[in-house]
């Protein structure tokens, strides 16, 4: 089809945050995830921020079943959603009520007017029609009958009046799409793919699409498009991908990279169920998943399958954290390799499934009976739970240790472009199985199970190999032996081993590092999702003159080594988390500087705005 | 005639480890110990490929004292670990030690997907309807009115029955045993070591310290063959001391009763069917409870179904015949890819 863009106007900007949103069955998630790919595509950085209810179909037009998709793009590098929405798309009432307070003012509201009836107007709680009676003043307000021109637009393809109902998002879609100047291509090329096999849902899409494209070039509404040129990412192959996508492919190439199977058992709960997708796909790999009956069983068939010498992994949220402790503990008790992911949601108890939090950060160093130490990673960033998930098997085989890697549901749906690494590049992951007895008494050559290494390390001898015969279980051992034992100094002497084991790994882990003063008025430190928003706020500080300066935790058991140093050489520290001072906790308990906590518990991201905000107040303070 | 080379045979002192065994004297544990090793030594299993795992109780310090791999576990989560183990390693032979309260209370759950998932295990629960390593709460197995520290008015609770949960959870094969008849116990072990599927064997197991005696009316040999039905693949079932009672179906209402057999006549008794597709007949064997009926002993049900482990092993090798093995550098494109160019 021939694009015209040129007719109108067009104002360069660097980026832009916009919002689709809806009823559940609106399809939002559908045509925000599109429109990311295609500004992916077409080389911007961009970052997202889906937003959807835990019910699977509230009752339409209702508030409870409002879906949203929020993204931000850019010619620049961005590191988080975005604050305030520059432009919205809203297809109901209940929708527009939901996110208008994200909107900036002057921004850009299209709103399917079709879709503000009496009816809808009161599921969503509305008396009057907020499109008529001023009450959007503020914004630019496109009032769009959407529902009436998609009807048009798809007629002769021999819809039910539903089906045609349901191409209204791509009428939305192609509109957003002329506003931003986005060529609809790819997106053409992507509906003849998915309907191909429904000629005429395909050519329903297609003409609903070009539709809204259309009614952008046309409409007077519309006076000016915008260009949000290409962003300068360092060269390379990218895809866009999601934080649990990543966890799922981290997880394959370090056991690829191991040379061992990875053995993967889970138990559905949002927003961890995606990784359990990702890795059923890969049959044709080394790689086994077993959806395990309870959360408890699947933790113990991961380490039963670490028993055997394969690398066993579960992921989950928080409340299968709380079902996995015992196992968990069973874990570090014997010593086996295992990664447990935490994808973390809004809690406690089962409490916001689809909103994002990071309130597991306590009961993953402490969530266990009695001295229980263990290793903690946490990724920044989606494309970072690659990273991290790799870091979490590296640790885990080379320490014999449980390792929890803490993630998000920010990080689990949020999208971001990602270089695709060369495999070769990447450090193996270096495992031995003994194959001859390690030691002897009385006369016999024995294995010890527990003879340790420099590091504290204790061997992964597997079943199979013939005269390395040996048992091991949850009760306190005799170390070397493994014989059961209840001695006193015994007991004291392991519960020091296996802490001291952990702590070894901060002797292999890479020191801490800081953006920005190397010392300054305030040192802002985070951990995990809150990443983007915290670097995007401090550089804007720094923008202004402030001597503020950001470090973030990746690895939050053992820390870095230099983590007090660093922290020592700022006057004041900030710790901004999305729970109540975890972290701020365990730093002022590590190293009695005077952290100050930065607590939000919304189920929503920092905006840049209220951290900018905060420290303004503390420099100046 | 030319030399037959030997190969090394297992004796029961090569599968016996060099831990002191910690049960009670006269703890019906011991037998089935010993008896264990006596059944798996001649069938030769490498040593090194058998793996014991346990949960928590008396009956689950079992591994320390095999010398073979083994895994104590948590409470009622030993099926669960070994699920892992046998999928993700099928060379290897796993057995599960359990108990009435670890396998039923805690861990009813996992015993029931183990059994349903028909993974290859050896799930062996020493039944003594009792909690004995915490020192004597009645179980779900104890008999109705059964007076305890936790329960001083006497049990107001239904036991369960394991062999009928066991055919509930469609287990490929479910048999009872008891712990002082050794020859038994060790035949019955075997027959569930050679089983291709889960195997479940209930043992009935005297705790000489905290329920001592219940099973009497089967252990002791003076009453044993009156309480007894020892059941034999394709014989007609028939118990008592003069071999004069058998088990009759009766039609009008489905139940099974006992009728007197004279001069060794069996027309009209039911006769056993271990392999019998569905598994109605066993499931009445295994409501046969004392004094109302004699109890049975032996193999109620052996199929052969594809196993759990089995079948995740051909999905793997369908995925790699018809997708081709794969490969790390192929993973990361599955999504669209585009490429930024240096300046």
């Amino acid at each position: 089809m021939a694009m015209n863009v040129l007719e109108k106007p067009t104002v360069d900007l660097p980026q832009a945050t916009i919002g689709f949103c809806g009823d559940s069955g609106d399809g939002m998630q559908l045509v925000g995830t599109e429109f990311a790919n295609v500004s992916a595509g077409l080389g911007n950085d961009i970052s997202t921020l889906p937003d959807f209810p835990a019910e699977i179909r509230a009752p339409a037009g209702t508030l409870a079943g409002v879906s949203g998709f929020q993204l931000q793009f850019s010619r620049n590098e961005i590191y988080t959603p975005g604050d305030k929405l520059n432009a919205l798309v809203a297809m109901n009432p209940a929708a527009l009520k939901k996110y208008v307070p994200d909107l900036e003012p002057g921004g850009i509201l299209i709103a399917n007017r079709d879709a503000f009836t009496e009816g809808d107007l009161r599921k969503a709680g509305e008396t009057e029609n907020p499109l008529d009676n001023n009450s959007l003043s503020a914004y630019r307000l496109i009032s769009v009958p959407m529902t009436t021109l998609t009807r048009e637009a798809v007629a002769g393809n021999g819809l039910s009046t539903r089906e045609a109902d349901r191409c209204k998002n791509f009428f939305a879609l192609g509109l957003v799409y002329w506003l931003y100047e986005r060529s609809p291509d790819q997106t053409l090329r992507w509906i003849k793919d998915k309907f191909a096999k429904k000629a005429s849902l395909q050519a329903a899409n297609i003409a609903a699409l070009k539709a809204g494209f259309n009614y952008g070039e046309t409409t007077e509404l519309l006076p000016v498009h915008y260009r949000i040129g290409k962003a300068d990412l360092p060269p390379g192959t990218y895809r866009k991908i999601t934080g649990n996508a990543a966890v799922a492919l981290g997880l394959v190439t370090a056991a690829g990279r191991a040379g061992k199977a990875l053995f993967y058992a889970g138990y559905p709960i949002t927003p961890a169920s995606d990784i359990l997708h990702a890795l059923a796909e890969l049959r044709h790999y080394a790689v086994t998943t077993v959806q395990a009956e309870d959360e408890i069983a699947a933790i113990a068939m991961a380490l039963g399958a670490s028993f055997g010498g394969s690398i066993g992994v579960t992921a989950t949220s928080g409340p299968g954290i709380c079902l996995k402790s015992e196992g968990i503990g069973l874990g570090v008790m014997t010593e086996l390799p295992c990664v447990i992911v935490d994808v973390q949601r809004g809690g406690p108890s089962t409490g916001l499934p689809t909103k994002t939090e990071q309130a597991d950060l306590l009961q993953a160093l402490f969530g266990r009976n009695g001295e229980c130490p263990l290793a903690i990673v946490a990724p920044n960033s989606p494309g970072d739970c690659f990273t991290m998930a790799m870091e979490a098997v590296r640790i885990a085989v080379r320490f014999m240790t449980p390792v929890i890697l803490l993630s998000d549901g920010y990080l689990a749906n949020g999208a971001e472009p990602w270089m695709i690494p060369d495999v070769n590049s990447l450090p193996p992951i270096s495992v031995k199985h003994p194959t001859e007895p390690n030691g002897g008494y009385n006369g016999t050559a024995h294995f010890l199970p527990y003879l340790r290494d420099e590091r504290l390390v204790r061997p992964w001898a597997i079943p199979g190999t013939p005269g390395l015969e040996h048992r091991i279980g949850g009760l306190e051992k005799e170390d070397v032996t493994g014989n059961v034992n209840y001695e006193p100094e015994n007991h004291e002497h392991m519960v020091r081993t296996r802490a001291q084991k952990i702590s070894n790994i901060a002797n292999e882990i890479p020191p801490l590092e800081v953006a920005g003063p190397t010392e300054g008025d305030l040192l802002v430190i985070g951990w995990g999702g809150t990443y983007g928003s915290i670097r995007t706020a401090v550089q804007k500080a720094q923008g202004r003159g402030l001597r503020v300066a950001q470090a973030h935790l990746r690895y939050l058991n053992p820390m870095p080594k230099n983590t007090g140093d660093v922290l020592r050489r700022y006057k004041r520290v900030l710790v901004p988390e999305l729970n109540g001072g975890q972290l701020c906790l365990l730093l002022r308990a590590a190293f009695l500087v005077d952290a100050v906590s930065f607590s939000k518990v919304q189920g929503k991201p920092f905006l840049v705005n209220e951290l900018e905000a905060r420290i303004d107040e503390i420099v100046k303070s | 005639m030319t030399a037959i080379a030997t190969l090394p045979t297992l004796t029961p002192k090569d599968l016996t480890s060099d831990q002191e065994v910690r049960w009670c004297p006269g703890c019906g544990d011991y037998s089935i110990l010993a008896q264990m090793k006596k059944a798996l030594a001649p069938l030769n299993f490498p040593r090194e490929k058998t793996v014991f795992i346990s949960g928590i109780g008396c009956s689950s310090r079992f591994p320390y004292y095999m010398n073979t791999y083994g895994f104590h576990t948590i409470h009622g989560r030993a099926p669960a670990f070994a699920t892992g183990l046998k999928v993700s390693r099928p060379d290897l032979q796993v057995w599960v030690i359990t108990g009435d309260g670890d396998g039923l209370s805690i861990g009813g759950n996992h015993l029931l997907h183990a059994l349903r998932r028909n993974v290859e295990l050896k799930i062996v629960l020493f039944n003594n309807e009792i909690y004995g390593l915490t020192k004597g709460q009645y179980s779900p197995t104890s008999r109705a009115g059964t007076k305890t520290k936790s329960s001083p008015g006497g049990s107001v609770e239904s036991p369960l029955r394991p062999l009928s949960l066991a055919l509930g959870a469609e287990a490929t094969f479910v048999a009872r045993t008891m712990d002082v008849d050794i020859k038994h116990l060790s035949e019955t072990l075997k027959r569930a070591a050679e089983h291709k599927g889960s195997a479940f064997v209930e043992v009935y197991q005297n705790c000489v310290i905290f329920n001592d005696g219940v099973f009497d009316y089967v252990a002791d040999k003076g009453t044993r063959a009156d309480n007894a039905l020892y059941l034999e693949h394709g014989k007609p079932l028939v118990f008592g001391k003069a071999r004069d009672k058998g088990i009759r179906l009766n039609p009008s209402d489905l139940t099974v009763e006992v009728v007197p057999v004279k001069d060794g006549k069996t027309d009209g008794l039911l006769v056993h069917n271990e392999s019998a597709p569905e598994p109605t007949l066993a499931g009445l064997l295994s409501r046969m409870v004392h004094p109302a009926m004699p109890e049975c002993f032996g193999v109620l049900r052996a199929v052969r179904h594809p196993t759990f482990d089995e079948q995740v092993k051909q999905q793997h090798e369908q995925a790699v015949k018809s997708r081709g093995q794969g490969k790390l550098g192929q993973l990361f494109a599955s999504e669209d890819v585009w490429t930024v160019n240096g300046k």
